[in-house]
């Protein structure tokens, strides 16, 4: 099915299903235990080997050597398989770094070698055996020093783009402000480390993995070893957390079938979790300068936004100025963005790539401006509301309400209630306020399904589509049983499996619509095939309760499925309604924070979104998404922060306790509001996505909050206190 | 992790000498600290002596009217004994601050004494550590040294102790008391316990080698107002940029412990004994010889900063 023209009524409007509160359906299966993630697969009959990986001890250089003896000798050692042994392999399509293979040392904690034992504890034991004479080479690590020499990528990445005259406008501006901002390099840290189990029969491989997009995995994994990507098959039916961490193949899943291959035996490989941050890839660390004109009214006539981020060589930028070519209104405009080379680990997909950090600077630069103008910061948002692409006024935005989450928000917050910067107090806490708008684009992927009706009545639906944590299951199952008439109790979903269509995948929130779309594409064949075979004109049939009617004919599902079942299969394509229309998500966050006046410990006191997404699928798991990302935006203000040593060219702060992360004390309280609407730009479903919408902006109405409570603006991200102590009033 | 023998001790006695005996040995309580730097290879014990079988769990009042805690106590139990909380309040304060529910119930009043520095380089064996890994430099000069030492480091070292309960023991003018290999017993006052990194940061104690903590000694009470504020980024289960333990009298005066600046908790008396003239000048004092790195610099103020904190909150 071709989406190529805005939506009608479609049964999924009966919103009977779709759209209801309904908890998540592999729920049980999570809470008691039994969801099985990709290390814990254990088939009695398997002789499972376990693999241990080593990293490179150094940023940048070549192998000269590797002993591997001592190791090979320890006790329960099955193989050892390094780099040199597997030599220069083809890289996968979406990795810039090498996972595996080859003498050269691209970045820290590269994956080196894997040890196989007949335990865990053995392979960790001899990885540490593992002797490498490096010849190091010089890097640069300092995006600071490197972005004298960034350059500007092709014109693929869209790195420039403006309108009118800025430069012009800008100097003419009656109020403006020229800041620069910095976000750090953020790590995924998900729950659930990278971890493979690989198996070998003859040719064919079968892979349990932790991916977010299964067939981009498989295709990398074939080119990588080498093989027919047929010959593989690729399982990931349950994924703990992976924000953009396990879009691309993985070291974990290279060195287990190399491992496998050597010892023809089933190899299980996790990654230690100090490997996560240094030998997968983060999100980039950027540089920001943002440059804002607006009249005394407070409408803005010049807007600039340029950004530096660094990557290896051959990478790509972090897209943070995507937002503010698309934003605000504003008659002349400019954005621009730089790519300097690091030898540090690979920069790549986090959650809201783009978005997240260039937010993180433009709603503070929007904060700063409406302080400058005197004005109300939602009041200034408002004045500069757009409902056309700023850049190409020609192209609307299929639907907008960026205002309406700013004043709902607002109003349920109490936002008249804040004071001026430093003006409220609460015994030794300093409180304040912020807000900034949430931007995210709605992205669309080809999705395939199939679904089959059982002699049972129970449909099953298998696509490749991963539920990462965000309700997956529990939305596909919903469409579904809209689709046919059905309870969630009557939908089987099975997904993650390389033998399913071909999905979405999880990724840029782009996932919930694009595969619920593909389900629905799916269903509409298995409808037509049901009222084929009963001989009902398809046109006029009603699927309810269980039942298929026309006229007064009327046949259970399960009668009309017939002993051999039905089945329907369709990837749902899109047309170029994307391009005709901006089609965004929006939102609005609101944050109260207390600052200790003494400490300069910022600690959020409560948190709002208003959401305005199209169709909510299911406002449970739609909330989980918001409040997850909410809490990660909070993280990425206030202590989320790889740490670069940038002598030696790597994360210093490689695990939980020194990347932090936020806990439960940091989150006291949190609401999200959906605005009720629909896209019909946007699919069949009506839908876009909430899972990156969330995290966008949050770190910025923090920022903004911690600068109404203490009068100090922060500019470099995480606002952590050091960067305050020396504002706050003297309390000696 | 390396492979390793293991043994049930079966009375002091013995476990100090099972350790005194063989350099690849080491004690085990809680194993909280131990097990992950085992298993990180920054610990490589090829012994362990497992001491939980011993007792050592109880908490008994002194003929003195002190406290007398026995070394096995996990930190849990004694964050929540009523005397403690009554007489002791500092040290209750402390232990709630450190680490997770979890971590507490497993965590022993020796083991938390002994627990190692929280310098990322310690814990990356690819990276020169003097503590680690004697003469091979340190990497956390120069590196990154946000929440590492302002005070009482070395050119050989600027690694923090990490504790919490260490610092509250500080200011109740704690005594460690000990077994050594040859039987003979030991009370170490805590102001002593804990070394300054010199030339040999490997050695974060004055313990000798299969000397074992039986208890530690709380002199009787000294009133006051018990407070422990800790400074941290997030608002629990993370490591102290900056801690301060007080006991405030009413006329002013008071003691005061100082976590996360130093690789052991800092006291400087004649520090203290400014109190009643107000936080800068007892910080003043007992940072006399700081030496901060360029990320480590907001320590100084935040230290003066907290103090005048706590001496607020002891007057209201």
């Amino acid at each position: 099915m071709k989406f190529d023209k805005p939506a009608t009524t479609n049964p999924i409007d009966q919103m009977k299903v779709v759209g209801q509160p309904i908890h998540r359906i592999d729920g049980e299966l999570k809470t008691t235990g039994r969801a099985m993630y990709a290390y814990e697969w254990n088939d009695a009959k398997q002789a499972y080997a376990y693999g241990y990986p080593v990293g490179a001890a150094i940023a940048k250089g070549r192998i000269r050597s590797m002993d591997v003896s001592a190791a090979k000798k320890a006790p329960g050692v099955l193989a050892v398989v390094t780099t040199l042994d597997v030599g220069q392999r083809e890289k996968g399509k979406f990795n810039t770094a090498k996972l595996f293979g080859g003498d050269e040392v691209q970045h820290y904690h590269q994956a080196i070698a894997v040890v196989v034992a007949e335990t865990f504890e053995q392979a960790r034991a001899a990885a540490d055996l593992v002797k490498v004479d490096y010849a190091e080479e010089k890097g640069v690590y300092d995006l600071k020093e490197a972005m004298k020499s960034a350059v500007k990528p092709d014109e693929k990445q869209e790195p420039d783009s403006g309108l009118g005259n800025f430069d012009g406008a800008f100097a003419a501006a009656s109020v403006s402000i020229d800041e620069t901002y910095t976000t750090p390099d953020q790590s995924h840290a998900m729950m659930e480390p990278h971890a493979s189990i690989a198996a070998w029969n003859g040719d064919e491989l079968t892979v349990w993995s932790s991916s977010q997009m299964i067939d981009w995995w498989r295709s990398d994994l074939a080119t990588t070893l080498g093989v027919d990507k047929e010959k593989i098959h690729l399982m990931s039916p349950f994924i703990g957390g992976g924000f953009g961490g396990k879009l691309f193949l993985r070291a974990d899943a290279v060195l287990a079938a190399f491992a496998a291959r050597e010892t023809k035996r089933p190899v299980k490989v996790a990654l230690p979790r100090p490997f996560i941050m240094n030998n997968t890839t983060h999100r980039p660390a950027t540089i920001q300068r943002i440059r804002i004109g607006a009249d005394r009214d407070g409408k803005i006539t010049a807007i600039g936004h340029e950004s530096w981020s660094g990557d290896q060589p051959g990478g790509q930028l972090e897209t943070a100025v995507n937002q503010t070519r698309l934003l605000y209104a504003g008659a002349n405009r400019m954005t621009a963005m730089r790519l300097a080379t690091l030898n540090l680990p690979e920069g790549n997909a986090m959650r809201a790539p783009g978005e997240a950090p260039g937010l993180m600077a433009l709603e503070i630069a929007i904060d700063e401006m409406a302080e400058k103008l005197g004005m109300d910061p939602v009041q200034f948002r408002i004045v500069n509301d757009t409902q056309v692409d700023p850049e190409k006024p020609e192209r609307p935005y299929s639907h907008r309400d960026l205002m309406g989450c700013l004043k709902t928000g607002a109003d349920r917050f109490g936002w008249s209630g804040r004071g001026r910067p430093g003006a409220r107090r609460d015994g030794n806490w300093l409180i304040g306020m912020g807000v900034a708008a949430a931007f995210r684009n709605n992205m669309v992927l080809p999705s395939g399904a199939r679904v089959r009706l059982g002699s049972d009545g129970v449909v099953t639906v298998e696509t490749d589509m991963t539920d990462i944590g965000t309700g997956s299951y529990t939305i596909i199952a919903q469409t579904a049983a809209e689709m046919m008439g059905l309870g969630v109790d009557k939908v089987a979903v099975l997904l993650g499996d390389s033998r399913f269509p071909v999905s979405a995948g999880s990724g840029g929130q782009f996932g919930a619509n694009s595969s619920t779309s593909g389900v629905y594409a799916a269903c509409v064949k298995l409808r037509e095939a049901v009222a084929q075979k009963l001989g009902f004109n398809s046109q006029d049939v009603v699927f309810e309760d269980g039942k298929v009617r026309s006229g007064n004919r009327s046949v259970p599902l399960a009668e009309a499925a017939g002993p051999e079942g039905l089945v329907g299969e369709d990837t749902m394509e899109w047309g170029d309604l994307d391009k005709t229309h901006q089609q965004s998500t929006f939102g609005a966050h609101f944050v109260e924070v207390g600052v200790d006046v003494a400490t300069g410990e910022s600690r959020i006191r409560r948190m709002l979104a208003v959401c305005a997404a199209g169709r909510i699928l299911n406002p449970i798991t739609a909330r989980s998404q918001v409040i997850g990302a909410m809490t990660m935006g909070a993280g990425g203000a206030l202590s989320e922060e790889l740490a670069v040593d940038t002598r030696r060219g790597f994360f210093v702060n490689h695990d939980l306790a020194g990347y932090e992360v936020p806990v439960h004390a940091d989150i006291p309280h949190q609401e999200v509001i959906f605005m009720d609407e629909t896209d019909p730009m946007s699919s069949p479903m009506k839908a876009k996505g909430v899972g990156e919408l969330g995290l966008c902006g949050v770190s910025a109405a923090i920022a903004n909050a911690i600068f109404n409570a203490t009068g100090i603006r922060v500019r470099h991200y995480p606002v952590t206190l050091d960067k305050l102590i020396g504002g706050l009033p003297d309390v000696a | 992790m390396r492979a390793f023998t293991y043994e049930r001790a079966a009375s002091v006695e013995a476990a100090a000498k099972a350790v005194a005996s063989n350099t690849e040995a080491k004690f085990i309580a809680g194993g909280t600290n131990l097990l992950d730097l085992m298993k990180l290879q920054v610990e490589t014990p090829t012994h362990l002596v497992d001491v939980n079988g011993l007792g050592l769990d109880e908490i008994q009042s002194t003929p003195e009217g002190g406290l007398r805690i026995g070394a096995l106590v996990r930190n849990t139990d004694l964050a929540a004994n009523q005397v403690v909380r009554r007489d002791y309040g500092l040290l209750a304060r402390a232990l709630l601050a450190g680490a997770s529910g979890q971590l507490r119930n497993k965590a022993t009043t020796a083991g938390n004494l002994l627990q190692r520095t929280r310098c990322p380089y310690f814990y990356d064996t690819n990276q020169p550590c003097n503590k680690r890994q004697p003469g091979s430099g340190c990497s956390a000069i120069g590196g990154i040294s946000r929440q590492l030492a302002v005070v009482g480091a070395s050119d050989a070292c600027i690694a923090t102790h990490p504790g919490d309960m260490a610092i509250a023991m500080r200011a109740l003018d704690a005594v460690v008391e000990t077994v050594k290999p040859d039987g003979s017993r030991n009370a170490i006052p805590i102001a002593n316990f804990h070394r300054l990194p010199g030339d040999e940061p490997q050695f974060d104690t004055v313990l000798e080698r299969g000397e074992f903590i039986t208890s530690v000694v709380l002199p009787a009470p000294i009133g006051g107002k018990h407070i422990y504020r800790k400074v941290r980024d997030r608002a629990s289960y993370a490591f102290a940029l900056v801690s301060v333990g007080a006991v405030i009298q009413p006329d002013g005066t008071g003691r005061v412990a100082v976590g996360g600046i130093a690789p052991r908790p800092w006291r400087v008396e004649a520090a203290e004994a400014l109190l009643p003239k107000g936080a800068r000048a007892t910080a003043a004092a007992l940072l006399a010889d700081a030496r901060p790195t360029e990320q480590n610099r907001y320590k100084v103020d935040l230290v003066e900063r907290t103090i005048g904190a706590v001496i607020t909150e002891a007057r209201g």
